[in-house]
C-alpha cells in the first residue's frame, strides 16, 4: 500500500519535472527518443493582456493565425489597459496591449525598451435614448461638454434646440451615464472633452477615470449600453460596437471642420488620416482636422520589448504582429473597427523591423 | 506508570504522558496539535492578509494619513484620493439591507419554524435558500433590467409625492441609486438571516412552546414570550452574518448603486461602495499612489468589516445576558 502510493508520489514528481523543463530550450541529453527536428516544430506559446477595448479583434486574429500556424498558441487575457501595462513591465507576459500610450514614469520602471505598435482603430460613440425622437440627434462638441459637465440639464435645451430645429426634444431632464470602471473607452472619451474645453481640462481633466461632476456610472460598456437602452432620456458614451450591435442611436458630432459627422468607419480612418503619426507611433486622435473626421477616435497599441529575451518566442510574436498588421487588418470593419492607414502601416512596419533579441534581428525575412 | 515522557502500550494502544504526567491517548495528541494547528493557520492568514494590506496601501498612509478616512475627494487625475463617501456607500446600503431583510427573514422563519403546515416547511425552505445560490452577476441583471426601472417608473414617483417633505426622498429619480442597492442586497442576505434563524428557532426547546400554549397564551403569544426572547442571541448573529455578507457584496451592488463618490441623504441618489470602487478602479489603476488608495480602501472595508463583528459579538454577548423570557 504504501510502496504504492510512494510510486504514485515518484510518478508525479516525473511529471512535474519533466513539465518543468519543457518550455524552455535548454539541452536536455537525457530525451534522446525526441528527434531534433521535432523539437523546433514544438508548439511555442506566447502571451498576451491587456485592453479589453480591443478584445473582439485580438481573439479573431489569434482563431485566424492559429489556423494557419497550429503551433503557435497564442493568449490573450483582457483584463485592462492598466494591467496590460502592469504585466509586460513586470515580464509575465509577452506582449501588452492598451489604449492610452503609457506614462513616462511607466516606461521608466519597464527593465526594457517597450515599443508602441498602433494595432487598430476605434471609435467612441454617443448614444442616447430619446423616445420622442426620430431624427438622428446633432450635438456640438461645446453641447456635449456641458452635458457633460452638468450645465445642460434638460433635453429642451436651447443650445441642443440649435443644432436640431426640426427635432421635438422633450422637456425631460438629461440623465448622463459614465463608464465607472476605469477604461481607455473613458480615457479617449475625457480626452476629447479635455481639448474642447478649458475648463473642463483644469477642473476634471482626461483619465481612465475621473471625477465625474454628474450622472450615474455603469459598470463596463455591457452597463453603460445596458441603461442607455433601459432608461429614457438617457444620453452615455460607449465603444461603436455596442451601440451598432444594440441598434442604439449614435449622436452626430461637429468636428473641428464644422461638419455633423456620425461614426462610420470612413470617418474613423479620416480622422487617422488627417493626424501625422509622430516617431514614438503614438498620438492622439481625438477631434482630428479633416471634413469627414469623426473626432472621438483613437488608436489602441500592443506593447512589446525591442530586445526580445528569448529569440524563438520574440520571433513567434514579431510574425504574428507583422501579420496582424497586414492580413489581420481586413477583420476590422466587420468587427467596428477602422484599418491602419497606408502612410502609418509603412511606419509600423518600419518599427517591427527594429525588433531584436540581442544581436539578431527578428524579422530578417519578412 | 512513569513519569517520564515516553510511550507505553496500554491495551494495544499508544499513550503518552504530558508534561503534568497526565496520561493522553497519542491519536488525541496528535488530533490535538494538527487541530490547533489549522486553527492557527486561519489566524496567521488573517494576519498575513492584514500585513499584506498594509504594505500595498503604504504610500497612500504616509500621504494622506488619517484625511483618507474623512476627505470625500476620489480625483485619479489629479491624484487625490479620499473614501468617506465609499465608507458611507457601504455602511449606508449594508444598513438600509438590514432594513428591509431582518422583518422579511424573521417572518419567513418564524413562518417556518412555529406556523407552517408541515407539508410546506421543507418546500419552501428550500425556495428560500436556494435564492442563496443565484449568482450575484444575476441579481445584478436582474437589477438593471427589471428592478431600477420599477423603481424609476413606480415606486420612486410615488414615495417622492407622498413623502416627498422627507430629505430621504428627494432629488432626481433615475432607479438607480441607494434604493435600488438596498433592496438589492436585502434580497441576496434574506436567505443567510431567515435559514439561520430558522435553525435556531428550531433549537428552542419545544417545552417552552408547550408551557405557553398550555397556560393559555396564543400562538402569536407564545412566540413572543417563549420562543423569541429564548432564541435572541441566535437571532442577532444570524443577522450579524447577514450583515456581513452586505458589507461584501460587490458584482450586484456596483450594477444598481449608480457609482458616484457622492454623499447624499436622499435614498434615490447614486452612491458608491467601498467593494465597487476597488472592483471598478483596481484592473485599469496605474501609478503608485492610485494602486495604494484603492488597496487602502481595501484595507478600510477589512477594518469596519472586523469592527462591525466586534460589536456585533458584544452585542450578541450582552443579549444572551439578559433575563431570559418575556412578559405577556
Amino acid at each position: 500500500m504504501i510502496a504504492r502510493r510512494k510510486l504514485g508520489l515518484a510518478l508525479l514528481l516525473a511529471v512535474v519535472a519533466c513539465k518543468g523543463n519543457q518550455p524552455s530550450d535548454a539541452p536536455a541529453p537525457k530525451s534522446s527518443e525526441a528527434a531534433p527536428e521535432a523539437k523546433k516544430d514544438e508548439a511555442i506559446s506566447l502571451n498576451g493582456a491587456g485592453a479589453t477595448f480591443p478584445y473582439p479583434l485580438y481573439s479573431k486574429w489569434i482563431s485566424e493565425y492559429n489556423k494557419l500556424y497550429p503551433s503557435v498558441k497564442i493568449n490573450y487575457q483582457s483584463i485592462g489597459s492598466g494591467g496590460g501595462i502592469r504585466q509586460i513591465i513586470a515580464g509575465t507576459v509577452d506582449f501588452g496591449a492598451t489604449d492610452a500610450p503609457m506614462k513616462e514614469d511607466e516606461a521608466k520602471q519597464a527593465p526594457g525598451k517597450l515599443f508602441h505598435i498602433p494595432a487598430t482603430i476605434g471609435a467612441v460613440v454617443v448614444a442616447y435614448n430619446l423616445p420622442e425622437v426620430t431624427s438622428t440627434l446633432k450635438l456640438s462638441p461645446e453641447v456635449l461638454v456641458d452635458i457633460y459637465a452638468g450645465k445642460i440639464k434638460k433635453w429642451n435645451d436651447a443650445k441642443i434646440k440649435a443644432d436640431n430645429a426640426d427635432a421635438k426634444l422633450p422637456a425631460k431632464e438629461i440623465s448622463v451615464v459614465y463608464r465607472t470602471d476605469g477604461s481607455g473607452t473613458t480615457a479617449v472619451f475625457t480626452d476629447y472633452l479635455a481639448k474642447i474645453s478649458a475648463d473642463w481640462k483644469e477642473k476634471i481633466g482626461a483619465g481612465k477615470s475621473v471625477n465625474w461632476p454628474t450622472g450615474l456610472g455603469a459598470k463596463g460598456n455591457e452597463g453603460v449600453t445596458g441603461q442607455v437602452k433601459t432608461t429614457p432620456y438617457t444620453i452615455g458614451y460607449i465603444e461603436r460596437a455596442y451601440a451598432s450591435q444594440n441598434k442604439l442611436p449614435m449622436v452626430e458630432l461637429k468636428n473641428k471642420a464644422g461638419k455633423f459627422v456620425a461614426p462610420t468607419i470612413e470617418a474613423m480612418s479620416a480622422a487617422a488620416e488627417a493626424v501625422e503619426m509622430p516617431d514614438e507611433l503614438f498620438v492622439s486622435l481625438s477631434n482630428a482636422d479633416g471634413e469627414g473626421a469623426y473626432p472621438i477616435t483613437g488608436y489602441s497599441y500592443l506593447l512589446v520589448y525591442e530586445n526580445a529575451k528569448d529569440p524563438v518566442k520574440g520571433e513567434a510574436l514579431a510574425k504574428y504582429l507583422w501579420w496582424g498588421l497586414h492580413d489581420g487588418q481586413k477583420f476590422s470593419k466587420d468587427l467596428d473597427y477602422a484599418p491602419l492607414p497606408a502612410k502609418v502601416l509603412t511606419k509600423v512596419e518600419a518599427r517591427l523591423k527594429e525588433l531584436r533579441s540581442g544581436d539578431k534581428k527578428l524579422l530578417s525575412g519578412a | 506508570m512513569t513519569t517520564s515522557h515516553e510511550v507505553s502500550l496500554v491495551r494495544g494502544r499508544s499513550r503518552i504522558l504530558t508534561r503534568f504526567g497526565r496520561e493522553v491517548n497519542w491519536g488525541d495528541f496528535v488530533f490535538r496539535r494538527s487541530t490547533a494547528l489549522i486553527a492557527g493557520l486561519v489566524i496567521a492568514a488573517l494576519a498575513a492578509m492584514a500585513f499584506a494590506m498594509i504594505q500595498a496601501s503604504r504610500e497612500s498612509l504616509a500621504k494622506f494619513g488619517v484625511g483618507f478616512v474623512f476627505s470625500s475627494v476620489w480625483d485619479p487625475v489629479r491624484d487625490i484620493y479620499g473614501a468617506l463617501p465609499f465608507i458611507f456607500g457601504t455602511l449606508a446600503s449594508s444598513l438600509l439591507a438590514l432594513v428591509f431583510a431582518v422583518p422579511v427573514s424573521l417572518g419567513v422563519a418564524i413562518f417556518l419554524s412555529e406556523l407552517a403546515p408541515s407539508w410546506l416547511r421543507g418546500p419552501v425552505g428550500f425556495l428560500v435558500e436556494l435564492l442563496a445560490a443565484v449568482p450575484s452577476v444575476v441579481y445584478g441583471l436582474w437589477g438593471i433590467f427589471v428592478l431600477a426601472p420599477w423603481l424609476r417608473d413606480t415606486v420612486e414617483p410615488l414615495l417622492g409625492k407622498v413623502l416627498g417633505f422627507l430629505p430621504l426622498f428627494q432629488g432626481a429619480q433615475h432607479g438607480f441609486g441607494m434604493l435600488a442597492g438596498g433592496i438589492i442586497l436585502a434580497i441576496m442576505i434574506t436567505p443567510t438571516i431567515s435559514s439561520v434563524s430558522r435553525e435556531v428557532l428550531r433549537a428552542v426547546p419545544s417545552a417552552l412552546r408547550e408551557g405557553a400554549l398550555g397556560l393559555g397564551a396564543t400562538p402569536w403569544e407564545s412566540v413572543r414570550v417563549a420562543v423569541l426572547p429564548y432564541a435572541r442571541s441566535g437571532l442577532v448573529g444570524a443577522i450579524i452574518l447577514g450583515l456581513g455578507r452586505a458589507l461584501g457584496e460587490t458584482m450586484a451592488i456596483t450594477m444598481v448603486i449608480g457609482n458616484r463618490a457622492e454623499i447624499s441623504s436622499s435614498l434615490f441618489a447614486p452612491s458608491y461602495t467601498m467593494a465597487s470602487v476597488i472592483a471598478n478602479e483596481f484592473t485599469e489603476a496605474t501609478g503608485q499612489l492610485y494602486l495604494s488608495a484603492l488597496a487602502e480602501v481595501g484595507l478600510l472595508l477589512f477594518v469596519v468589516t472586523v469592527l462591525l463583528n466586534v460589536v456585533a459579538r458584544l452585542l450578541v454577548w450582552r443579549v444572551g445576558r439578559l433575563p431570559e423570557g418575556g412578559r405577556l
